[in-house]
């Protein structure tokens, strides 16, 4: 662990809301447990903070170790720290875990009131307008009348532009990265094989695996595979691995030989271990349903009218998942809805996932939006 | 009166921009401070990028010889164009697409017509290097250069009416050179054109 540049160990905060939170499928949650990480202090006019919105498998731990033992950082630790993209010498920087997440807050592994059992499978579709609301409340409840800036990577970037929408005053600046206006087919489809790889797992037993005692492992773990190579480049798996194999000569069967396969396989494995199979399918189904134009006719521009942030959009080049031009739709919308928008596009070759990444140039961008006159 | 001058004076306070080729976005930030105007530069150079984004301005990284189809009929007020049409792979659709965009464009153009340019051509041989064209003809980035007498015919051919224009001295300042002199004497041009 480098402490020069690391926020140093951090321990994760846990806040219980007692009102209900009226949900867009039209159910209510009678409360709950949201569970967050904030870096860096808050100034006397609370007017500092920066809210980071994780993507589908992320959580709050975004930067930072638990424990000294704790070997990895948090998923955005790179951009995450004293001097660092997001500096927490300046910012105080509010990471939460969402709702039906499964590293602390409300969600399908927790127990529903209603039944003293798991909510499991029965846990209420969400969607990134919920997350919003719920996210408002922490704002609340850290006395943070407004971000300074609401930033994300994929999901999360769509989260940040949920934000500028759903809470023009409390925004100052949405940092959309990586993001779409809405997914394409091809981006359903692999959500729908990840979410096919799962339930046709006979351990998910319709969702109620807790109770039952099962494990959609291999499932989830397939779901994971798919879901990763969406998230690299071709280009990036070409140097990393090559057809490079284990041992010296092709072995004629069916095992892992592959450099690649066995990455993967690694891969499902350790997400397997860690993640709930109801979160993932649920998480999904908040991407699929993304569609801010969708009440406007399709109208992107108009979605966006209520907007007052000022938003950068952010691009890598190699991103196939959410390529460039996907994030070009939400500038051009912006633009016609006149609001005030930046569009950078960074090279990379490490496709979507490239937003993890401190590539110089993508740190410089950021550094210099967060820190300029709004 | 430098063209930052004359710029500011054709631009109505508190209207929309589009700053086409907008460098280290010195002009669109005068432009904000002076005359509270909103916009966007649009800008391919990463350095320039940059400081637009540190001066807190609105850059858009976008190739202008791959088109402006991304922005509406006359969705801006003033389109601003400074030294960068004689840059473009393809300055007449360039133009076309401009005066579609903004109700106003100012154009600043290098004349390649001054009398120094000509004289260094005819009787040096060689590509003129003057303030406007600093560079060596295979550094520079200039490849569409034109005349004043070329650009006003492009205009022409196009239906585009110049509805005022300002001429540079070698000092860049606007001198009192009058019209019929300006292919000679001016070593650049700012137009106010509409169509």
């Amino acid at each position: 662990m480098n402490n020069k540049d690391s926020v140093g160990i951090v321990e994760p905060s846990s806040v219980s809301f007692k009102d209900p939170l009226r949900l867009e499928c039209g159910k209510e949650l009678k409360g709950f447990e949201l569970v967050y990480e904030t870096y860096g202090k808050l100034n006397n006019e609370n007017s500092n903070a920066v809210l980071i919105c994780h993507a589908l498998s992320g959580n709050h731990h975004a930067a930072g170790y638990h424990k000294d033992s704790e070997k990895r950082a948090g998923w955005w630790d790179s951009l995450i720290g004293p001097n660092k993209a997001i500096d927490t010498n300046k910012y105080f920087v509010v990471s939460p875990n969402n709702l039906g997440g499964c590293h602390g807050t409300t969600g399908p592994k927790s127990i529903n009131p209603d039944t003293n059992k798991f909510f499991g499978p029965n846990f209420p579709v969400l969607t990134v307008r919920d997350w919003t609301n719920s996210q408002a409340m922490l704002a609340d409840h850290l006395n943070i009348k407004a971000w300074h800036a609401v930033i994300g990577g994929s999901l999360g970037g769509m989260q940040a532009l949920d934000w500028s929408m759903a809470y023009p005053e409390r925004i100052k600046k949405a940092g959309v990265i990586a993001a779409a206006p809405k997914l394409s087919a091809q981006n359903i489809a692999f959500n729908e094989v990840a979410r096919q790889a799962i339930t046709s797992d006979p351990d998910y037993q319709e969702g109620n695996y807790l109770l039952e005692n099962t494990s959609p492992k291999s499932g989830l773990r397939l779901a994971r595979m798919v879901g990763h190579i969406t998230y690299l480049s071709d280009e990036s798996m070409k140097s990393k691995f090559g057809r490079e194999l284990k041992e010296e000569k092709l072995g004629f069967g069916f095992d892992a030989e592959f450099q690649v396969e066995s990455y993967l396989r690694h891969q499902g494995d350790v997400f397997s271990d860690t993640f709930d199979a109801n979160t993932y399918l649920l998480m999904t189904k908040v991407l699929d349903y993304f569609d801010p134009a969708d009440e406007f006719n399709g109208d992107l521009i108009n979605a966006f009218e209520p907007i007052l942030a000022q938003v950068l959009v952010l691009s890598f080049s190699s991103d196939w998942r959410f390529s460039p031009s996907r994030s070009k739709e939400i500038t051009d919308a912006l633009i016609g809805a006149k609001k005030k928008v930046s569009h950078i596009e960074i090279e990379s070759s490490l496709g979507h996932d490239s937003f993890l990444f401190p590539e110089e140039r993508y740190v410089e961008v950021l550094k210099a939006f967060l820190g300029s006159p709004s | 009166m430098k063209t930052a001058e004359v710029i500011e004076n054709w631009v109505s306070s508190g209207s929309r921009i589009l700053d086409l080729g907008c460098g280290d976005g010195s002009i669109l930030e005068a432009l904000k401070l002076n005359k509270s105007v909103d916009g966007y530069g649009i800008e391919i150079d990463k350095e320039n990028i940059q400081a637009c984004l540190e001066k807190g301005l609105e850059v858009i990284e976008q190739n202008i010889d791959e088109g402006l189809t991304n922005f509406q009929d006359k969705s801006f007020d003033t389109v601003l164009v400074s030294q960068t049409i004689q840059v473009l792979k393809n300055p007449k659709q360039a133009l076309e697409e401009i005066t579609r965009i903004g109700h106003q464009s100012i154009i600043v153009i290098p004349n390649f017509g001054h009398w120094r340019s000509r004289l260094t051509v005819f009787l040096g041989g060689k590509m003129p290097v003057t303030e406007t064209l600093p560079d060596k003809w295979y550094e520079t980035q200039n490849i569409h250069l034109c005349t004043v007498a070329d650009f006003e015919n492009l205009c022409t051919e196009l239906d585009i009416t110049v509805e005022e224009k300002k001429i540079l001295n070698a000092e860049g300042k606007v001198s009192s050179i009058s019209s019929g002199w300006s292919n000679l004497l001016s070593s650049a041009v700012i137009y106010r054109l509409s169509r």
